[in-house]
């Protein structure tokens, strides 16, 4: 039960921020709720028994990259507001109503779950403590881990390069 | 309210996948479009931990790295483009960043 109440707790307040994410109008105020939603997703994350991701959740989202935007933000300088133009070409309305589509399918879908109600997990081996997920990572995962650090570092190079000056 | 289950854990990231293309689609603030990216990579990996936890298996967990790794090299990247795009065109927004429209 209080896992239940949890659950709809967290999930409520994720969705809450997403919304005001996508709908601030100030950049910095949609930072803001982008740290609240990385921290409440990294709760949901505890709460399903995965503490490393979770504390990775915390310090990659919302200790790393948020930092990256917001440095970006107080670099890139308003001089007129951003969304004053608009391509007369676009189609917000057609957008809009295709992901509102998708989100009334979901509904649908929701409703005709709950008729027929997958199994609670089993569970019962320690997915997610730091030990198994090191056990995996370092093991069957270790050319994928080794490559992944090449791309922080390619990534890393390029976001020098392309944000330099000049040559 | 019974037990949460998968389905719970699908409806809840595949809304917020929904919010985070409802942002990429109508906003036109780059960095804001940049952000719901963000937010759609947390709904996956939502999906992956609930999957993960219900079979039992550490790979949904170390995929969850993964993304949130490619997620860090794919936000240091793009925001580079945004302030050199922003040097050239002193611009963030995207309806006016058309030079490889046509």
């Amino acid at each position: 039960m209080a896992e239940t109440i949890t659950f709809y707790m967290l999930g409520g307040l994720i969705l809450l921020f997403a919304v005001l994410v996508v709908s601030t109008r100030n950049t910095v105020h949609g930072i803001i709720f982008l740290v609240i939603d990385f921290l409440v997703v990294a709760l949901l994350y505890a709460s399903m028994n995965s503490m490393f991701v979770a504390a990775i959740q915390v310090l990659v989202y919302a200790g790393g990259i948020v930092v990256l935007y917001l440095f970006v933000v107080m670099l890139v300088n308003h001089k007129r507001p951003p969304e004053e133009y608009a391509d007369p070409n676009r189609r917000n309305w057609l957008g809009a109503a295709m992901t509102a589509a998708v989100l009334g399918e979901l509904v649908i879908i929701g409703a005709y779950a709950s008729l027929r109600p997958a199994a609670v997990s089993a569970s019962a081996t320690k997915v997610g403590y730091v030990k198994e997920t090191a056990m995996v990572l370092y093991t069957d995962y270790i050319i994928p881990f080794e490559l992944v650090s090449i791309l922080l570092l390619v990534a890393m190079v390029g976001a020098i390069i392309l944000a330099r000056r000049e040559w | 309210m019974g037990p949460i289950t998968p389905t719970h854990y699908v409806l809840l990231s595949s809304a917020l996948f929904m919010i985070g293309v409802f942002g990429v689609i109508t906003r036109r603030n780059i960095i804001i479009i940049f952000m719901s990216i963000e937010l759609i990579l947390n709904a996956v990996n939502i999906n992956l931990i609930a999957f993960s936890l219900q079979w039992g298996n550490s790979i949904g967990q170390v995929f969850v790295l993964f993304v949130i790794a490619v997620a860090a090299a794919e936000a240091a990247v793009g925001l580079g483009i945004i302030l050199a795009m922003y040097r050239n065109k002193e611009t963030i927004n995207i309806d006016e960043m058309n030079v490889l429209k046509w």
